[in-house]
Formats: C-alpha cells, structure tokens, sequence
C-alpha cells in the first residue's frame, strides 16, 4: 500500500453461471471498498447473494479492477450513506468529509464511526458515496471549509524533532510555544 | 496580541517534519481542521498536516489551487521564497547549513581569522 491507504476501491463484475434456461445471464457490477482484491471478492459475493439470487457456489467473478483516484490533487467534498450495526441494531447514516481522494475519505469514515461510535470496520456498509458540490452538502463541520477568503491561526507552535528517530521525553530548554 | 500568522490560501510555510522537511511550500487550499493542500514549484500538490507545517510571515496572492505556471509566477512577483531567505529565520537557517557543510579545515581558519579579529580590536581598545 504505497499510497497509504488502508482501503481501496475495487469494481467487481460477476455473474450467475450460465444454464441451460438461461445461456447468457446478465452482469453485475458492485463497487465495494475493501483492503484488498481478496477481500472485495468476498465483500461482492456477501452483498450479492442478498440483492440477487447468485452466491458463490452458483456464480463466478468476470473481473476485479481496482479503481484510482481520477484528480487527487483537489479538495473535494465527499457524502457517504451508510448502514452500520450497533449493539442495538442496524442504523442508516450520512457523513461528509473533506478530502482530496475518495479512498481518503473513506479512511476518515472508517476512523471517524470507530471513533465516535466504536464501530468496527466489519459492521459497516457503504450504501453510496457521492461527490458533493459545496451548496450541497449539509454537516456544519463542512460549510465552514466553503467560506470566502477562510483564514485563522494555529494557536499553538507545536516544537518538532525533524524525524521520529529524534524525538525525545525531555528538552533541554522550555519550548516557546505562542505562535503570533 | 493579534494573531498575525494565519493558515490561508496563499500562506507560505516550511514543513518541519518528514521527507520534506526543511521545504518551503504554500498553502493552495485548506482541507479541513488538520490539514492543507500544499504546493511548491518543485513537488506536486499535495495534503500535509499543520501539524508538520510552520507557518511564516509572507503570505503570496493567489486563488485556490491555481496551477502550476499561476503559483510559480505568483512566488516570482511576490519574491516571497527570497525574502524568506533574508528574514532572521531563513539566515538562521542559512547559517545552520553552512556550519553543516563546512569541513574541519574551513573551521580552524575561521578560528584563526576570529583570534587575530579579536587580537586588533583588543589593540585597538588598549
């Protein structure tokens, strides 16, 4: 994973076998995020055994591409919907983020719900991900990215060692931390 | 006292920590609460962390995220990489490289020339 990603996209395209009432049945293509093409095979098969009567044992995978990032040198505005099982029961869910990449995004989701909710990455389903124009999107934490001319500080300097390898418990002197 | 140092598109910062460590590169939009897209003439655009990011004085006048010829004439009007240079932070670190740079040799003649500096103004002052 040299892009740091712990998830990526994958499309994956399957199918029933074919039979003799039905020689040529028709194509399904899922994308699903999972961190890697094994597991969204298996993801494929878990989702559409449940829309579609096709399983693993009846059916077969045409193809699995993973999919990139077209422009990931922009900041976008990322909407996920989600279906997320709690101790209690199943809950849909909406989020947005900020990012550059959907797979980024997904990564903040995948945080943010383990986070918040202690959600673990097993009991969540992505039900759609979009990309959000700034008017569209609704979570406050967003807009207050979409303002003209944004600008403020970062109160605090935070003093670093250059690389980790030079960090240390104790400073010499008492780091002045105000940052004007 | 007022903030002066603010995180705006425009706002050139030298990264603190990691590969880059040491460049000079602007803020071209802000992501979210912990991070920018940053970029510089020599790397492609990219997001970093405030975290790894010192904030400096100059700040250039650009719109979010312009491309690449945009930024460099930008920084080429503004000269904000060179004042940067000439502020005390950047002769700081000017000085800091020199130092690393310099050989055993280059710092015994510079010892020297220190002693017979000090020598003429103790002279001087007798």
């Amino acid at each position: 994973m040299a892009d740091g990603f712990k998830y990526h996209q994958y499309q994956v395209v399957g199918r029933h076998l074919p039979t003799e009432s039905d020689p040529s049945p028709s194509l399904f293509r899922m994308k699903v995020w999972a961190v890697d093409e094994v597991c969204a095979r298996s993801k494929f098969w878990y989702f559409i055994k449940r829309i579609k009567r096709v399983k693993k044992a009846n059916g077969q995978i045409i193809a699995v591409n993973e999919i990139f990032e077209k422009d990931p040198t922009t900041v976008k505005n990322y909407g996920v919907w989600l279906r997320v099982l709690s101790r209690t029961g199943y809950y849909n869910m909406y989020k947005e983020f900020r990012d550059v990449t959907m797979n980024g995004a997904i990564d903040q989701m995948y945080q943010d719900l383990a986070a918040r909710h202690r959600i673990r990455a097993s009991c969540i389903q992505i039900i759609k991900t979009g990309v959000l124009a700034d008017e569209e999107c609704k979570r406050p934490n967003i807009t207050q990215f979409h303002k003209e001319n944004l600008a403020f500080p970062l109160p605090i300097k935070t003093k670093r060692a250059s690389e980790k390898k030079y960090r240390s418990t104790f400073k010499a002197n008492r780091p002045n931390v105000a940052h004007f | 006292m007022p903030f002066t140092r603010l995180v705006e598109v425009g706002r050139v910062a030298m990264v603190n920590y990691g590969k880059d460590y040491g460049k000079l590169v602007v803020i071209v939009d802000i992501i979210d609460q912990a991070r920018a897209l940053c970029d510089a003439p020599d790397m492609t655009r990219k997001p970093m962390y405030f975290k790894r990011l010192a904030i400096t004085e100059f700040v250039i006048d650009i719109s979010k995220s312009p491309n690449k010829k945009t930024l460099i004439a930008a920084l080429n009007s503004s000269k904000a990489f060179e004042k940067f240079a000439e502020s005390a932070w950047g002769k700081k670190l000017a000085a800091k490289k020199a130092k690393a740079a310099s050989t055993d040799f280059s710092r015994f003649k510079a010892m020297i020339a220190k002693k017979a500096k000090s020598a003429k103004i103790k002279a001087a002052l007798k």
